[in-house]
């Protein structure tokens, strides 16, 4: 480890990794990344479930084998790293702070910092679900990882709350492994997973997915025996007589992800209240210069192929910025991106045409479940996109493609809208 | 035959024991569950009262104002979180003003120091964030906010190193009273004799007392919701945010934590089951609903987790601290409710002081007063922290991300007197797994030093010890293998 380098990046995950070998094949030979877990490859070390990389590598791989794809060209790029290592502060200046066993506390300026943390499951405290609070309930990534990596089952007998991928995943892994998986409940009308996950793992099982349900009471003093289910209404609250109890000796939440952004609001950048991570620009640029981010630390992704993707931007981007001095690019002036009537958000929130490639893919999620609507895109007034999509769904995301060239034929352009609409 | 036998090792129970170590004599603490602090003691509200509450002359009274009393020297003996921030009671309704003068002259005849009547306009100076509907506020400087855990622990753990025994995971059956005046306590796990017994079963202390006096008690178990708020939240007040009390106690409080959370509650429900520590719906609205009524725009969407416990309510609502008149030699400490928490020292003391006059304490020589707490990383700067990993690496692996714990921390909680066995064990001494993500991150990982450290299987690892574990069985790769 030397003692400054060009580039660091916080996590060695699926972003971590594709950030790290772009920025080198983008020419910088300064790149740091700091892992935390004893290995590199992030939360795809414990999916050992296939699917992955069917965009990326045109192949479908699992996530330990997709994860040491990237892990690979790392090692031949000599690309440096360490594991064990908690970052434990990021400073406006790019000066990263961060702790091991070996090393102890250290301090490494950086040029650059690119951000790639991932995120962390919603835990039950904060579903605020009613009752005891006895051992058996876990968070899916958890249980996930108590399966795949330490090889114990939690319990035989399982209910999952909340319809989210992990979830669906880990009841067909517990299905495999011999468990009784009973029933998902999911609080919403519509799932928060991919639908290949809903057909693959409940479907195929026969499990029943109950949408507009959700756990209502928790029994079991010391270790938990049984839940209630109920029906909830539009408005979210239960519907009285709904209530059924399932026994089963673990619970499962998969009720959300939040991006792990402890490190970045300390930081002092700037946050965008609905994906939970940064607001960054065309660059994937926060509001700090020099500090960039990337995968689900930005917003929570459905593909791991999107995350490798816009790592990959947020490598090159930074090597850029080092390149250009460490200031602001070649700049034209920022236009707004705004998500509105059923778009919930986008990323990136503003474009500068004076920096963007000649394509720039703009992603976003949709706050309710849309058939046979329109994905429209308005520059200023003017509605210059309107994409019919059969279905779309929140747990999957969208995104809309920008050309350089309609931006920069409109020289007073101040405001991009993404919106859904009916017809 | 040991000298004392302690029922509970509680905070009532620590507390006795912590004062009892001073002396030459042999007592043992039994406790149920798998290790101290386990019931009322591990779900309150953290706060050390400042005595106006209770009724003058009450036992409460007494011993309210003089355990807060004790409480800095305490802390400072037994390395325990403790910050003096006040208190406010906040009166929101004009015509309960005069409510607040008497708590104010209650508390002046209780001995309470510093209590002053704030206007509306002063109330919203020292506390922004109070109620718009402010009519003024009682201000309580001695009133403090502590760790619990840490305080019921590092009495037990002085205790321990004075060489008191405890004998966790035992529940005591029955108690009969032999000629000789001893006492014979039957366990699950066998029978114990004693010559004197201190009964400091918090919610059980009715059914404990019942197996040897004719003149019954009875305990009403009062659950109590809360929750917990992210640090994010924690400044919302820099006080403990009192409404007015009421028959049913002091109300739902807002107040920040000594970790720096912010925390919310407790409803007052009576209920029959002396385990009935679930929460409920309709409590966690009540108190979201009452919270608001004398602290505004409190960010409820930040709660990280939430929990019940039972209060001890007996009967004649005060403390009942005494030899049992027809069981010469057993000493109750029945209904320690609030102000428990803030009076335990001086229960401690109230117990020795019953004891001396039953029988010979003499001080004990080169007895330990005082007790490091679990060696924190918080704080410390990088040249301290570097020392720290050079002497031992494991200070530099952290384990919990959402508290900062390392691995040095949780191997300390768990190798220390009367370590953990648990994961809550670990989490009461540490912090691991109190935070934001509620050990979704660091269970496996504490489970593996867990394992290391006490050579259990993964099976054999508990939540809290009983039947909470964590796990079933190896999955069927791992079991072909």
């Amino acid at each position: 480890m030397k003692n400054s380098y060009d580039i660091v990046i916080v996590g060695g995950g699926p972003a971590g990794l594709a950030a790290a070998v772009a920025a080198k094949e983008a020419g910088n030979d300064s790149i740091l990344i700091l892992e935390r877990d004893k290995e590199l490859g992030g939360i795809l070390n414990q999916c050992i479930h296939n699917g992955f990389g069917l965009h990326t590598f045109k192949e479908e791989l699992t996530g330990p084998e997709y994860a040491d794809r990237f892990k690979q060209r790392v090692f031949e790029l000599g690309i440096d790293y360490k594991l064990g290592t908690m970052v434990m502060n990021i400073d406006g200046d790019r000066t990263v702070t961060a702790m091991n066993r070996d090393d102890g506390m250290f301090t490494i300026p950086a040029k650059a910092v690119i951000l790639a943390m991932g995120c962390r499951e919603r835990a039950r405290g904060a579903l605020n679900i009613p009752g005891y609070r006895p051992a058996g309930i876990f968070s899916a990534g958890c249980a996930q990882r108590l399966v795949n990596i330490e090889g114990y089952m939690p319990g035989k007998e399982v209910v999952i709350l909340g319809s989210g991928d992990i979830g669906l995943i880990m009841a067909r892994r517990m299905t495999l492994e011999g468990a009784k998986v009973k029933v998902v409940a999911e609080l919403m009308p519509y799932s928060g997973g991919l639908k290949r996950n809903i057909v693959q793992c409940l479907d195929d099982y026969g499990i029943p997915l109950k949408l507009s349900h959700t756990v209502v009471d928790i029994e079991g003093k010391e270790h938990i025996k049984a839940v209630t289910i109920a029906e909830v209404g539009p408005d979210r609250k239960t519907v009285p007589g709904t209530e059924e109890r399932y026994t089963c000796d673990t619970l499962l939440l998969s009720c959300g992800l939040i991006p792990e952004n402890e490190l970045s609001v300390s930081a002092g950048i700037e946050m965008n209240p609905v994906t939970g991570g940064a607001v960054v620009n065309e660059s994937l640029e926060t509001s700090m210069p020099g500090i960039f981010a990337c995968g689900n630390v930005l917003h929570v992704h459905d593909l791991v192929d999107y995350v490798s993707e816009e790592a990959k931007r947020a490598g090159q981007n930074a090597v850029k910025y080092i390149n250009a001095g460490c200031r602001e690019g070649n700049t034209e002036g920022n236009i707004e991106i705004v998500a509105e009537s059923g778009a919930r958000y986008t990323v990136p929130k503003t474009v500068d045409t004076g920096r963007m490639e000649d394509l720039l893919t703009v992603r976003f999620r949709v706050g309710d479940v849309y058939k046979d609507s329109f994905v429209s895109v308005y520059f200023d007034d003017e509605r210059v996109m309107h994409n019919k999509k059969r279905i779309m769904s929140p747990g999957e995301m969208e995104q809309i493609v920008l050309k350089k060239n309609d931006l920069a034929d409109r020289k007073n352009l101040r405001k991009i809208t993404v919106k859904i609409e009916n017809e | 035959m040991y000298d004392v036998v302690i029922i509970g090792a509680g905070v009532t129970g620590a507390a006795v024991a912590w004062k009892l170590a001073e002396y030459d004599i042999k007592t043992c603490v039994i406790e149920k569950c798998s290790d101290v602090c386990e019931g009322t003691s591990k779900a309150n509200s953290a706060i050390i009262h400042a005595g106006y509450d209770a009724a003058v002359g009450s036992l409460k009274a007494k011993l309210n104002v003089r355990g807060n009393e004790m409480m800095d020297k305490l802390c400072e003996d037994l390395d325990i979180p403790f910050k003096r921030i006040g208190s406010l009671v906040v009166c929101i309704h004009k015509e309960a003003l005069p409510g607040l003068k008497e708590l104010y002259d209650r508390g002046v005849k209780n001995g309470v120091k510093g209590l002053k009547l704030l206007s509306k306009e002063e109330a919203l100076l020292t506390e922004p964030n109070l109620s718009d509907d402010t009519e003024g506020a009682l201000f309580a400087p001695s009133a403090g906010i502590i760790c619990p855990f840490e305080l019921n622990i590092a009495m037990a753990e002085v205790a321990a190193m004075n060489g008191t025994e405890f004998k966790l995971n035992t529940e005591v059956k029955d108690i009969k009273k032999d000629a000789d005046g001893s006492f014979r306590i039957i366990t699950d796990t066998g029978e114990l004799r004693a010559r004197y017994v201190v009964n400091a079963a918090g919610v059980y202390a009715d059914v404990i007392h019942n197996m040897v006096s004719a003149q019954k008690n009875h305990i009403t178990q009062r659950r109590g919701d809360y929750c917990l708020l992210d640090k994010q939240a924690g400044g919302h007040v820099s006080h403990v945010i009192f409404p007015q009390p009421t028959d049913l106690g002091k109300g739902v409080l807002v107040a920040p934590t000594v970790h720096g959370n912010l925390i919310v509650g407790p409803t007052a429900i009576d209920i029959e089951d002396k385990e009935g520590t679930a929460t409920t719906a309709e409590g966690i609205g009540e108190l979201t609903q009452k919270a608001g009524s004398h602290v505004k725009s409190i960010p409820m969407n930040k709660v990280i987790t939430s929990f019940s416990g039972l209060r001890a309510h007996e009967d004649n609502n005060d403390f009942i601290i005494e030899e049992v008149s027809d069981a010469p030699g057993f000493i109750d400490c029945a209904g320690i409710e609030s102000p428990g928490l803030s009076s335990c020292p001086a229960i401690g003391e109230e117990v020795c002081d019953i004891l001396k006059k039953l029988m010979n304490l003499k001080k004990k020589e080169n007895v330990i007063t005082k007790r490091k707490g679990v060696r924190r990383t918080e704080g410390l700067s990088a040249e301290e922290m570097n020392a720290l990993i050079k002497e031992n690496p494991a200070y530099g692996n952290v384990i919990c991300r959402c508290e900062s714990i390392t691995e040095g921390e949780i191997i300390d909680a768990i190798h220390r007197p009367l370590g953990a066995k648990t994961l809550d064990g670990i989490k009461r001494r540490t912090r691991a797994g109190m935070g934001r993500c509620q050990a979704g991150f660091c269970m496996p990982r504490t489970m593996e030093i867990l394992s290391r450290e006490l050579g259990m299987s993964y099976e054999d690892i508990t939540k809290s010890g009983g039947s909470s574990n964590i796990v079933l069985e190896r999955t069927k790769e791992e079991a072909e293998r």
